[in-house]
C-alpha cells in the first residue's frame, strides 16, 4: 500500500512501515520552544526528573512572543529560559533574532524529510520544506527535550490539488485564507494536509511558508509540500546538509482529495472574529481601519516586505493609520535594509518594531483601542487576540494590508499593482 | 474517576485565546492567578460562577488555536473537573491528557447550562440528572489511558525514564 508524505516521515523516524491511524513512538530531529511555552516546559522537565537534553545541537529556545520584555513578570520568565539554556548548553535565540518559525528554517537544521516538534501551534510552517513539523504543548516538549522522541498517531491526509495561475495582486495568503474558509476551522482536525499542483510549484518558498503556517487554522497537524529545486536552493543559503525528501506514492491513500482552480481567485479577507470567516475583498471594501500590521510568522518575510514596499514607494500612509512592521528575523531585517525596503516603509510612515511576533499575540508592540479595526498579515483574528477584546481584526495579504494602510480603509491591492 | 457538578455551556470553536488570553499567560507561572481570567472574553464573570467540580461543556473543536498548556492548567485551577465537547482540537487534547485534565468526547446537544451532571469516566457514562438521561462517552485511545493512569506525562516519564507506551 502506498504512503502519503507524513506516513513516509513517520515510518523513517520510527523504523517501521506505518499507515494512518497507527500509533508510533518516533525519533525527532529538532525540538523548539518559545517564551510563551518554554517556562512551563522547564517546570515539566524538572518534574520528569530530566538532567540533560537529548542532543544539544538539536534543541533551541526562542524569545519572540514578548521581545523585548514589556513587564517584570515576563522578564522573570525570560531570565528562567536564559539560565536553563545556559546550564544545559543549548542554543537560545534572544530578543531581536526573530520569530521561531523563521529562525528554525534559517538554522539549516530542518529540511526535507525532517521530523520537528515545537511548543507553538504554528510549528507546522516547516511543512513548506517537506518537514513534518507540528505543534505540541509544554509537557510534550519536555518529553522531547529529554528523550528525543514523541508519540504520534499517524494522521490521515487531505490532499489539496491547486491548479491554475494566481492572478496579479493575489497571493499565497489569499489562497490559504480561501481554503480555510472553504474547509472551515475544524475541517482537517487530527489530519495532515498535503498541498500540491501547479499553483503550489509556482509559489516561492516564502509563499509556501505562509500556506503551511496556516494549516493549523483548519485544525491540521501538518501542512506538507513536496521538496523541489526551489526548496534546495532556499536551504543552500543556510546549510550544505543533505536531506532525504519524502514524496507521496502515486497509490497513497487519502481521506479526501480536494481540487481547486486558483486562476479566478480574488484577494481574500478573514473577518472578525474567526479565521474561517472568509470573504472576497469586494464584500468589505471601504471598512475603516486604524492599525495595519505587516509581519508575523505568516507574512513577515522578505518577499512580503518587498511587496508592501513596492506598493508604498514614494507614498504616505493615511493620517489615521498606525502602520506597524515586524520583520520575521534579523536576517530578513538586514536583507530589507540592503534592498532599501526599510527606508521605503519608514518614509511611508511605518513604525518598524523588533524582529519577532510583533503585536500578533497581544503582549506588546501595538495593542488596539476599543472599537478599533486592525488589518493584519497575521494568522489569527480571535476576539482579544491582540490584547483588546473590544477591537476587531481583519486578516489579509501583505499587499492588501499595504493598500489599506494607504487609504485608511480596506482597499484592493489590484488597484495599485501594474 | 467520578465527578458531579453543574454545567457551564459554550458553543463551537472555543479557542485557547478565549480559554486564557495571551495578554495574561506570558506574565506568570502562577496558574491560580491565570485561572481568574479563564473564559473571560466569552463570559467576564465565569471564574466567580464556578463551584468546585463544575463542568465546561461545548460544541465542536474545543481548544483550537495556540499550543499553550496554560489553557488546561488554568481550567484545572479554576476548579473545573472535566471538559465535555463534541470534538477537541488535537494539541489541546494532548495537553489535557499530559496535565491530567479529563476531556470527554460525547454528544453535548442534550446538555444545557445549569444542568447537573454525573460523569463516570471508568464506566464511560454521563448522567444528566436534570434531564434524566444518559449519554455515552467516546473512549480514549489506549496510549492516552496509559498516560492518564500514570497521572500525566511527567509522572509517566518519572516512572519509566521515557516513553513506555
Amino acid at each position: 500500500m502506498g504512503q502519503t508524505i507524513i506516513e513516509k516521515i513517520l515510518s523513517s523516524h520510527s523504523g517501521q512501515q506505518v499507515h494512518a491511524n497507527e500509533i508510533v513512538v518516533a525519533k525527532v530531529d529538532f525540538v523548539m520552544g518559545q517564551d510563551g511555552t518554554s517556562p512551563l516546559a522547564i517546570r515539566a522537565f524538572e518534574d520528569m526528573g530530566g538532567k540533560e537534553v537529548f542532543d544539544r545541537e538539536k534543541v533551541a529556545f526562542v524569545i519572540d512572543h514578548s521581545a523585548p520584555s514589556p513587564i517584570e513578570g515576563v522578564s522573570a520568565l525570560h531570565k528562567l529560559m536564559r539560565e536553563f539554556t545556559r546550564s544545559k548548553g543549548f542554543k537560545m535565540y534572544d530578543i531581536g533574532e526573530g520569530v521561531c518559525h523563521q529562525l528554525i528554517p534559517e538554522s539549516g537544521k530542518v529540511g526535507p524529510g525532517s521530523l520537528v516538534i515545537g511548543a507553538d501551534s504554528h510549528t507546522c510552517t516547516y511543512g513548506a520544506l517537506n518537514a513534518f513539523s507540528t505543534g505540541v504543548g509544554s509537557t510534550d516538549l519536555a518529553g522531547g527535550l529529554i528523550s528525543g522522541h514523541l508519540w504520534f498517531k499517524v494522521p490521515e491526509t487531505i490532499k489539496f490539488v491547486l491548479n491554475g495561475v494566481l492572478p496579479k495582486g493575489v497571493y499565497a495568503k489569499d489562497l490559504i485564507l480561501y481554503l480555510i474558509g472553504d474547509i472551515t476551522a475544524d475541517g482537517a482536525t487530527y489530519m495532515s494536509a498535503e498541498y500540491t499542483g501547479e499553483a503550489v510549484s509556482a509559489l516561492s518558498i516564502e509563499g509556501r511558508f505562509t500556506m503551511s503556517n496556516m494549516a493549523i487554522e483548519m485544525g491540521a497537524k501538518a501542512g506538507l509540500m513536496e521538496a523541489d529545486e526551489k526548496t534546495f536552493k532556499w536551504l543552500s543559503r543556510y546549510t550544505d546538509k543533505v536531506f532525504t525528501p519524502a514524496s507521496a506514492d502515486p497509490d497513497a491513500v487519502y481521506a479526501q482529495v480536494r481540487n481547486y482552480d486558483v486562476s479566478k481567485l480574488e484577494p481574500q479577507i478573514a473577518k472578525p472574529h474567526r479565521v474561517d470567516n472568509v470573504c472576497p475583498i469586494s464584500e468589505v471594501l471601504g471598512t475603516p481601519i486604524q492599525q495595519a500590521v505587516l509581519g508575523t510568522c505568516t507574512n513577515g518575510r522578505i518577499e512580503d516586505l518587498r511587496i508592501a514596499a513596492e506598493l508604498l514607494k514614494g507614498k504616505r500612509i493615511h493620517d489615521d493609520v498606525r502602520f506597524i512592521v515586524a520583520p520575521a528575523s534579523k536576517t530578513i531585517y538586514l536583507d530589507a535594509m540592503n534592498e532599501g525596503i526599510i527606508q521605503t516603509l519608514v518614509e511611508a510612515g511605518a513604525a518598524v518594531v523588533t524582529p519577532g511576533c510583533g503585536p500578533c499575540v497581544g503582549t506588546h508592540n501595538g495593542v488596539p483601542s476599543d472599537g478599533e479595526n486592525v488589518i493584519s498579515t497575521a494568522n489569527r483574528n480571535f476576539k482579544g487576540r491582540m490584547g483588546n477584546s473590544n477591537a476587531s481584526i481583519y486578516l489579509a495579504s501583505p499587499a492588501t494590508v499595504a493598500a489599506s494602510a494607504l487609504l485608511g480603509k480596506i482597499a484592493d491591492p489590484r488597484d495599485f499593482i501594474r | 474517576m467520578n465527578f458531579k457538578g453543574k454545567v457551564h455551556k459554550f458553543g463551537n470553536d472555543v479557542n485557547t485565546d478565549y480559554i486564557i488570553s495571551g495578554k495574561y499567560k506570558f506574565k506568570t507561572l502562577d496558574m491560580r492567578e491565570l485561572a481568574k481570567h479563564v473564559m473571560e472574553d466569552l463570559d467576564p464573570d465565569f471564574y466567580s460562577k464556578v463551584v468546585k467540580g463544575d463542568f465546561i461543556v461545548a460544541g465542536t473543536n474545543f481548544g483550537c488555536g495556540s499550543s499553550r498548556e496554560q489553557a488546561p492548567l488554568a481550567i484545572i485551577n479554576a476548579d473545573i473537573s472535566a471538559v465535555l465537547a463534541k470534538s477537541f482540537a488535537r494539541i489541546f487534547y494532548r495537553n489535557c491528557i499530559n496535565t491530567g485534565l479529563p476531556v470527554v468526547e460525547c454528544n453535548t446537544d442534550l446538555i444545557d447550562s445549569g444542568d447537573q451532571l454525573e460523569v463516570n469516566l471508568s464506566d464511560g457514562i454521563i448522567k444528566n440528572i436534570t434531564k434524566g438521561i444518559e449519554i455515552p462517552i467516546k473512549p480514549l485511545p489506549d496510549v492516552m489511558i496509559k498516560i492518564l493512569n500514570d497521572g500525566g506525562l511527567a509522572p509517566h516519564f518519572k516512572k519509566y525514564g521515557g516513553f513506555n507506551l
